[in-house]
């Protein structure tokens, strides 16, 4: 019986997620059609997610045998989403652990210090959690140990990226309402402290014009498919139409090939993020519900597009100026002998537009733009950098936003210090 | 039973957000929807009663046929209670 839960229930993770998604709904005395509902959508919702990651990883191998015919040099193309859902396959006890106890933490550390954020971004969490499941299994822990610290800088995070946020947040807002729950946070404020340093006397982004023609980045499905059908059409053009079908596409058209490649990867990332969705939709709602009862005067942290509406024209200009830099490092990073990270449109547009409105709330336009440029180099050297601490898991992805690279490397670090 | 489809970029973390405040302010209205969250390719192709998202997202639903409603700020509650009261 005891091994039963041990291996069965708590080794599957799909399972493992189920329960503790029964476990809120309980909690919030949900009726019983939705407490039944609820946890089969969870678990489903996980299933989903790997089934994504599966769509993607021959997609991936092509991508990877064109790059390195093509260049002589890995490619990385960094997507939360994808390597997320590739660390579930062999991580997914460990992260679904780390993810709920490190939630728990972080009710507690809001309850016990001044830092009163309760990080709802569920994806982000599930994300972080497992990218320590995946550092802390490479730097040889396993067990209850592993997910005990793994939930302790989980819990830890979910407080300091807010905080650490929180005053130019207020600026942004204007209130004192919310604060920004994401783990993008040292990029952006990064960003707001160049502004502060180079902004002196620079008027505000929304004080201008700016030209609304890329409404298609708000919608990450064909972002993603765009940015890969131009770079995959690049790769078979640059490893010739022979090599590609002779050696990659199984004598499929070369073009045709890179177009399916590229479109299939985009349909890889939007079923993982339906998966995703089903996984946090009961699990965060629960979560904030607990916080709300134990932490009185709890400030929720959100997800970074609540943001936007501030300063609309900072979100494009902030785009285009991260991207820029991006750009600017796909061409550099092999005289460094790095691998060739690919400026993605989703980072870049998600990460690179907060910080284009943090670097406008402290120095106006020349701080959007600087600033957001700043975050466009953190957001291409640190992914660069963490590969080598995720021992294997992929490669040609890896996490994309500021703060994994800053937590993953210095864990990454420590933990070979130790070993 | 009206349905009420709140669509953000990646359809995880602002829309969700928006999603938990709406139901609460439908239960302290007294009155009955089916809400839900998603992002915006997914969105155009699913039928709802009511959209709602930042004007950005909502400009790129809004055909004429849909009933949207764009907010300058997401966490607005004031302005989404306005909207419910006045569409539910």
């Amino acid at each position: 019986m005891l091994s039963f839960i041990i291996n069965d229930v708590l080794g599957t993770p799909a399972i493992l997620v189920g329960l503790f998604s029964l476990i809120g709904l309980l909690l919030q005395k949900k009726s019983f059609s939705d407490t039944i509902s609820g946890t089969l959508k969870t678990i489903m919702g996980f299933l989903i997610l790997i089934a994504g990651a599966g769509v993607i990883a021959t997609t991936l191998t092509s991508f990877s045998e064109l790059f390195v015919h093509s260049f002589n040099i890995q490619g990385i193309v960094p997507n939360n989403d994808v390597v997320s859902a590739i660390a579930q396959k062999n991580f997914g006890t460990s992260t679904a652990m780390i993810m709920i106890l490190g939630m728990l933490f972080n009710i507690l550390f809001a309850r016990l210090t001044p830092l009163k954020y309760i990080f709802l971004t569920g994806h982000h969490t599930l994300y972080m959690a497992a990218m320590l499941a995946v550092i802390l299994a490479t730097g040889g822990m396993s067990g209850f140990p592993l997910v005990l610290t793994g939930a302790l800088i989980l819990g830890a995070l979910m407080v300091i990226s807010p905080a650490i946020l929180q005053p130019f947040t207020r600026k942004i807002t204007g209130s004192d309402d919310f604060a920004l729950g994401h783990f993008g946070s040292t990029g952006y404020l990064c960003a707001a402290l160049v502004g502060k340093l180079i902004g002196k006397g620079s008027r505000s982004t929304e004080e201008f014009k700016v030209p609304k023609h890329l409404k298609f980045l708000h919608d990450s499905s064909i972002a993603i498919a765009l940015t890969m059908t131009i770079l995959f059409i690049v790769l078979v053009l640059v490893a010739g139409k022979e090599f590609t079908e002779t050696q990659v596409s199984g004598g499929q058209n070369y073009i045709i090939f890179a177009i399916i490649q590229a479109i299939t990867f985009a349909a890889g990332v939007y079923i993982i993020l339906a998966g995703v969705r089903m996984v946090i939709a009961e699990i965060v709602p629960a979560f904030k519900g607990i916080a709300d009862k134990v932490v009185k005067d709890a400030k929720p942290a959100l997800d970074c597009p609540t943001v936007f509406p501030f300063a609309p024209n900072a979100v494009i200009i902030g785009f285009l100026s991260s991207f820029c830099a991006g750009l600017i490092c796909m061409f550099f990073f092999p005289m460094l002998g790095l691998s060739i990270i690919v400026p993605g449109l989703v980072p870049h547009f998600f990460c690179g537009a907060t910080a284009g409105v943090y670097g406008n709330a402290t120095g106006g336009r020349r701080g959007a733009i600087v600033g957001a440029f700043v975050n466009g180099l953190i957001i291409s050297f640190l992914p660069a950098i963490l590969l080598s601490v995720l021992g294997g898991l992929s490669n040609s992805t890896t996490f994309g936003d500021a703060d994994f690279g800053v937590v993953g490397i210095i864990l990454g670090k420590l933990m070979s210090a130790f070993h | 039973m009206k349905k009420i489809l709140i669509v953000c970029g990646n359809g995880l973390g602002s829309s969700f957000i928006v999603e938990m405040n709406v139901k609460k302010i439908i239960k302290e209205l007294g009155k009955e929807a089916e809400v839900s969250h998603t992002d915006l390719s997914s969105a155009k192709s699913e039928a709802a009663d009511i959209y709602i998202g930042s004007n950005e997202i909502i400009a790129s639903l809004d055909d004429g046929k849909r009933t949207v409603f764009g907010l300058n700020n997401l966490l607005d509650n004031a302005k989404i209670k306005e909207i419910l009261s006045n569409n539910l």
